[in-house]
């Protein structure tokens, strides 16, 4: 069948931000993921995926579009205090639980 | 009875909800920045339309951090009144006073239309001169006034009779055509469980005079009035 023969590909499209913490020296950079849920229509994604597909790419199952920070954090953070504090700002700030997930990310 | 219309940055419906509320109910009004934090010679706030902090981030999600917004919390936890209108619902439901989220219309469109909506109950502070079931012709405009919310929040708000307004055909007739945005169960607007507060995506600030179209807007004010001057 056609539709076994299609791959799946999930593409998720990211509208970047960037936030500085402090004007300090940054040597620590956490980055957050946001996206909506699984069951959450996203109309953004289902428009994306037509053009793509009318520009002739095939083998596209879905897009969904989220959201990615970049955040730049005091380099006398540890790396627990960072998760901590920058899981806090995804969940109360930058994320709406009741329909989007988030993922954070450390880089030291 | 004295109303407040907080004004955010970016909101653009202040004037209107603020020329409602001096013309038509009669009452005083001021308009709240923001910033303040002190409602209490007020009796009901409306949080207007608009675009507060440009939309950044999700629709209302950082208006929730002004300070005003600890202050409306306390506020309608008194029992006083909140009525938010567009971008007004939408903050409310980012600051966790009414459940569920507005998100992207269905079909991308920034929709500017007047639309028909069902008073689903009068059992509310806002509705209470309406007869239910009644059909109003109110406008919207909006690109993120697609609600949603998990099943369990829908059976509550069905249960508790706080599904307050229902998009819907000129006969009242509850039709997935009649839903301009693809709202869950067609939902326009909805009470929290003490039914003191109020959001609506349509705009009834909008609807108050017939020269613009439609003063079916004018009922929900005035069953808003209704209920202050009884409380009084």
């Amino acid at each position: 069948m056609a539709y076994e023969r299609e791959i799946l590909v999930q593409q998720t499209l990211f509208t970047q931000c960037f936030i500085q913490v402090s004007g300090t020296a940054i040597e620590m950079k956490a980055k957050v993921y946001v996206n909506l849920k699984s069951g959450v229509l996203d109309p953004q994604g289902k428009a994306i995926q037509h053009s793509v597909e009318l520009l002739g790419f095939t083998g596209i199952a879905d897009v969904r579009q989220g959201k990615y920070f970049e955040i730049a954090l005091d380099e006398n953070l540890d790396n627990q205090q960072a998760r901590e504090s920058v899981e806090k700002m995804a969940r109360e700030v930058l994320s709406n639980p009741i329909i989007e997930d988030y993922r954070v990310e450390i880089e030291a | 009875m004295k109303f407040g219309v907080i004004v955010f940055p970016g909101s653009n419906c202040d004037h209107d909800a603020y020329h409602v509320i001096s013309k038509h109910v009669g009452q005083p009004v001021d308009f709240i920045w923001h910033r303040e934090t002190d409602l209490s010679t007020y009796d009901a706030v409306i949080i207007p339309g608009g675009f507060s902090y440009g939309d950044y981030l999700r629709a209302g999600a950082l208006a929730r951090f002004s300070p005003v917004m600890n202050s409306v919390k306390k506020f309608a936890e008194s029992g006083r009144f909140v009525l938010g209108i567009c971008n007004g619902f939408q903050i409310l439901c980012e600051a966790g006073l009414l459940p569920g989220a507005l998100i992207r219309n269905r079909d991308l469109h920034f929709i500017c239309d007047h639309v028909y909506v069902r008073v689903e109950t009068s059992d509310s502070p806002f509705t209470n001169e309406i007869q239910a079931g009644s059909v109003l012709r109110i406008p919207i405009a909006h690109a993120e006034g697609n609600y949603v919310c998990d099943d369990r929040t829908l059976d509550e708000l069905k249960q508790q009779d706080r599904i307050v307004f229902r998009y819907c055909d000129e006969t009242g007739a509850i039709t997935e055509a009649a839903n301009p945005n693809g709202s869950r169960e067609n939902i326009a607007g909805i009470c929290n469980r003490e039914r003191n507060v109020l959001g609506l995506m349509p705009h009834p600030e909008r609807a108050c005079e017939d020269l613009l179209g439609s003063s079916d807007g004018r009922d929900i004010f005035r069953s808003l009035a209704a209920t202050l001057a009884a409380a009084v």
